[in-house]
């Protein structure tokens, strides 16, 4: 009974959603509508606030903007240069970064964030270190990793290393430190050594806690990403964003956040359906 | 000849917390345990029953005294004692079998997943949980959970086992249906046992001698009773002889009665290296609260 009444609230919600999303493109359809025929009184007013086919807002209508989303979609993957490439590039440049930056963070936070969670005083002793360190935002590591690493790519990934290496650090040595004494015990009743406990015991246990820190710092990442390409400029998505404003194309921007908030929701979805694959329920 | 497991003037002392004092949990703790014999340890809430439990486990360490089993010094962990915890202690990600893989590949590393899992099959079968093998923690009931705890004790073939009030968070009904099990497997197996229980009839019914601890802190052990009822009894017939109710009345009187000023007042001539052993089942007059209890409940 409760799962049918769940399924048809999972069905609610969705239409729900649909209504949300239809009112929000009415709202949009009629804000920038081209005003037919705009009845002022003053000629001379009207023409001021813009003419035949454009649009009252300045931004793009519905049509124009189903346009180019169909024209970015449709070739993802050209590329004409610097200043021209395919939505796909870009975002699979973002991407790549990210990636890197991340798993260059996991390779470190979580090995470190391990030998943290077993040793109390370790923990103590770095925890003012990491305290410090946490609060910074990222970008500003940038004139830094621009001064010393002299490469904008290798930058911006070192920024992304940087703002998503807390996160994981901290919840791998939260999970590892709070794994219940009782299986701790259990593998030192079977004489199991340091190494397959810390692999069949420690790991498991602290799973789901260290998988919620490389899902908060993925989402970290991909924010900061963007404001990272703006800032190096060259490629990705957050140059794109960058380039289109300044190519005063309001309707590719638009699209851009729309690529970017698609993006982070896909990513999210990848680490919530690991995080579903390694939680237990106790 | 000395025997199976004998533990010697164990004292257990807590450093002091917050600037209190010293906490000496237990002093002068004595007792034996011969090879296939059922030990239970009975005592108010806090006494130190885990703690000395702890300590035989090689989990915990002894401030001064030692153990000694099958002539070794107990010193940290080994595959020789199995443990039943307090709270089950299965490992929420693994399914019942798993959880008992994870014990038989570390007692058998040189094993191949066949016969591990042959070995799995024989203990979760001799538990009744035939059937459920696939199931996670989560799924099975705490009954169950209890008895893949002890299919996991008894699969690593340990010398002596060890638990912890393993029945403490079940239904009376389960209780007793584990609880005859416990009895069956040990029967079958001559299984050396040392368990900790609340419960008064559960001692009676499984052990073969029974340790009566004072309260804490600074607690002793201060008698051992002889179960002096036939090692056949079960739980129909357990109330049906005279026995029974003497001994549970020398133990509620003890709990009741004598628990608390023990320590303080020790009988005349008690010497704790060298425990009375009393056998109230067959001697009416070594009970004396018997006449006691008897009487106010008239
Ligand atoms: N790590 C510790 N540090 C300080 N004191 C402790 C510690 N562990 C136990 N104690 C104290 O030792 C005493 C005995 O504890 P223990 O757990 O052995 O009692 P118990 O007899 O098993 O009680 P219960 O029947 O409630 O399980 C208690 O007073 C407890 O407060
Ligand atoms: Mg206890």
């Amino acid at each position: 009974m409760f799962k049918s009444f769940a399924r048809s609230q999972g069905l609610r919600a969705g239409v729900l959603s649909a209504c949300i999303l239809a009112l929000v493109l009415v709202l949009w359809h009629l804000a920038t509508a081209p005003v037919a025929a705009p009845q002022y009184a003053d000629p001379e007013y009207a023409r001021l606030m813009g003419g035949k086919g454009q649009t009252s807002s300045g931004l793009p209508s519905l049509p124009q903007m189903g346009t180019a989303i169909w024209k970015h979609l449709s070739n993802p993957f050209y590329d004409n240069g610097p200043n021209d490439k395919g939505i796909g590039i870009q975002v699979g440049y973002s991407i790549g970064r990210v990636l890197l930056g991340f798993l260059l963070a996991a390779a470190v936070a979580i090995p470190l964030g391990f030998v943290i969670g077993m040793s109390p005083l370790l923990f103590r002793a770095l925890n003012p270190f990491i305290q410090v360190l946490k609060p910074i935002s990222p970008l500003a590591w940038m004139p830094l990793a621009l001064y010393t690493i002299k490469d904008s790519t290798i930058s911006s990934i070192f920024v992304i290393f940087i703002c998503s290496i807390w996160p994981m650090l901290i919840n791998t040595a939260h999970g590892v430190a709070s794994v219940r004494r009782d299986w701790l015990n259990v593998a030192r009743t079977l004489e199991v050594g340091r190494v397959r406990t810390a692999l069949r015991v420690v790991l498991p246990a602290a799973a789901p806690t260290i998988l919620t820190g490389m899902r908060i710092s993925m989402g970290i990442a991909w924010l900061v990403i963007v404001a990272a390409e703006m800032l190096v400029g060259g490629t990705g998505i957050g140059y794109f964003v960058w380039n289109e404003w300044n190519n005063l194309s309001l309707t590719n921007v638009i699209f851009a956040i729309l690529m970017i908030g698609v993006v982070g929701m896909l990513l999210d979805l990848v680490f919530g359906l690991l995080t579903r694959l390694v939680s237990y329920q106790e | 000849m000395s025997a199976f497991l004998q533990v010697d003037n164990l004292r257990k002392v807590f450093p002091s917390q917050r600037g209190g004092a010293p906490l000496t949990v237990f002093d002068e703790v004595n007792f034996t345990i011969e090879q296939g014999e059922f030990a239970c340890i009975i005592g108010h809430s806090g006494c130190g029953k885990s703690t000395i439990l702890n300590v035989l486990a090689g989990l915990d360490e002894a401030s001064s005294g030692y153990v000694i089993m099958d002539g070794r010094e107990v010193r940290g962990p080994s595959l020789d004692r199995g443990v039943v915890f307090q709270g089950h202690a299965l490992m929420p990600w693994l399914s019942a079998e798993r959880n008992v893989a994870f014990a038989v590949q570390s007692r058998w590393p040189q094993y191949d997943a066949r016969k591990v899992k042959a070995v799995c099959d024989q203990y979760l079968g001799m538990v009744g949980l035939s059937g459920s093998e696939h199931k996670r923690p989560s799924e099975l009931s705490g009954g169950m959970k209890q008895r893949v705890g002890i299919a996991r004790a008894f699969a690593i073939e340990p010398k002596m086992l060890l638990l912890d009030e393993p029945f403490g968070a079940l239904d009376a009904l389960t209780r007793g249906v584990i609880q005859e099990e416990l009895l069956k497997i040990c029967a079958q197996t001559r299984q050396t046992v040392f368990m900790i229980t609340h419960d008064v009839d559960e001692a009676i019914l499984l052990a073969d001698k029974i340790l009566l601890m004072t309260n804490g802190p600074d607690a002793r052990i201060a008698e051992v009773v002889v179960n002096t009822m036939p090692r056949s009894r079960n739980r129909q017939t357990l109330h049906k002889d005279p026995q029974f109710y003497r001994i549970r009345n020398h133990l509620v009187d003890f709990l009741v009665n004598r628990s608390k000023t023990f320590r303080d007042e020790p009988p005349a001539g008690f010497d704790p290296r060298n425990l009375p052993y009393l056998t109230p089942g067959l001697d009416p007059a070594q009970a004396p609260g018997a006449g006691a209890l008897a009487g106010a409940a008239a």
